[in-house]
């Protein structure tokens, strides 16, 4: 069991934009783990883990949403996630 | 000893948080399981040193820390996806105790228990539309004889032809975005959800053509080859657009319930406030 995750990157490896004009390859759902979770685009996963998954009310949350104390070089960034983590992307009663 | 809190990466049914193994979390720590009632949150105990709020607040503006985070984050989240349905926590959410993730548990056990039923045997698929270079109307060539000329008739000339190029500009991205929304809508026909994300700025893809959808797709494990081909057939038929479609997923997009789905009209306008 010891190194099954360590070495494989799970599911992070099978995420590959693979696109061009007029054709479309995909990236193959079902094989097994090839490319590393390095190759995933940054912007891409910053869409899905600072605007997707649920907002929980942390003890010692910091969240995204907070987007005016975050600063300079993460303001680029959230730019363009930031409509989505400012929004009701949560679940009801959520207390942020 | 560091004080210390409890990170989340995902809320998972009961049965499938076994077999974590050796997997490492953010904090290069061990991940492990705090269960409630049917529920399982999997957490890794992190150093408030690096974690803690004020160090979050500074950590996160710092793009090497930011990334490593956020790809340990997913790591994690992806690892347990294939062991089964989960619902994934937002980045950089951390409990002072196990006692907090453990009431926090309870209080939306029904929340998250209709998500996992939702997002069981799916998988998130996301599709990018770029304009394609060869329908955006090329204007350097204009703009680079224009001021060659001394003559006010060429003046006067050229500041047609340069209005005729800008409506003509306009017009294509006016034909790309309506493009974009019938893609999206025959997609979504196609999912068993949608959602838009707002569309990512040049800066951060290093690509300069003009983001007109940036959507994410719920689609059941046994149509992701199907929907690939849909995604394929789009594109032979709109050649205005490029599109590049990324996934499998963990749910991330989907891990809120229905009631978002006002995020996708909005993200929707800002497309087209930018585009046009």
């Amino acid at each position: 069991m010891s190194a099954r995750y360590e070495s494989g990157p799970a599911m992070a490896s099978e995420v590959e934009p693979a696109v061009v004009h007029g054709t479309v390859s995909q990236g193959r759902p079902h094989a097994e783990p090839t490319v590393p979770a390095e190759r995933i685009a940054l912007v891409d996963l910053l869409d899905r883990v600072l605007a997707g998954g649920v907002v929980v009310a942390g003890e010692v949350t910091l969240s995204i949403a907070d987007v005016d104390m975050v600063t300079v070089s993460l303001r680029a960034l959230v730019t363009s996630v930031s409509a989505l983590a400012g929004s009701g992307a949560e679940l009801p009663g959520a207390r942020p | 000893m560091e004080p210390h809190g409890v990170w989340i990466y995902a809320i998972t049914g009961r049965a499938s948080a076994a077999g974590l193994g050796e997997l490492r979390g953010v904090g290069g720590g061990p991940v492990r399981a705090i269960a409630a009632g049917e529920l399982t949150a999997v957490v890794e105990d992190v150093g408030l040193a690096e974690f803690g709020e004020q160090a979050l607040r500074r950590n996160l503006e710092d793009l090497a820390w930011l990334e490593s985070t956020a790809r340990a984050h997913h790591r994690v989240i992806g690892a347990l996806a294939r062991l089964g349905p989960l619902v994934p926590i937002r980045l950089a959410t951390v409990y002072s105790s196990d006692g907090g993730v453990a009431s926090m548990l309870a209080d939306r056990d029904a929340d998250f228990l209709a998500v996992l039923s939702r997002i069981r045997r799916r998988q998130e698929w996301g599709v990018k539309a770029y304009a394609s270079p060869r329908s955006e109307p090329d204007d350097a060539s204009a703009g680079a004889e224009a001021p060659a000329s001394q003559e006010s008739r060429a003046g006067a000339a050229y500041l047609q032809r340069r209005r005729g190029q800008l409506t003509a500009q306009k017009n294509a991205r006016r034909q790309m975005l309506a493009d974009a929304e019938t893609i999206h809508a025959e997609l979504s026909e196609h999912a068993a959800g949608a959602r838009l994300h707002p569309p990512q700025a040049p800066e951060l893809t290093g690509n300069k053509a003009l983001m007109v959808l940036n959507a994410a797709y719920l689609v059941d494990d046994e149509h992701g080859t199907d929907f690939a081909s849909v995604v394929t057939a789009l594109a032979e038929r709109y050649q205005g657009v490029k599109l590049e479609l990324t996934g499998p997923w963990p749910p991330y997009s989907f891990a809120a319930d229905e009631e978002s789905e006002g995020v996708s009209e909005r993200a929707l306008r800002i497309g087209a406030r930018d585009g046009v």
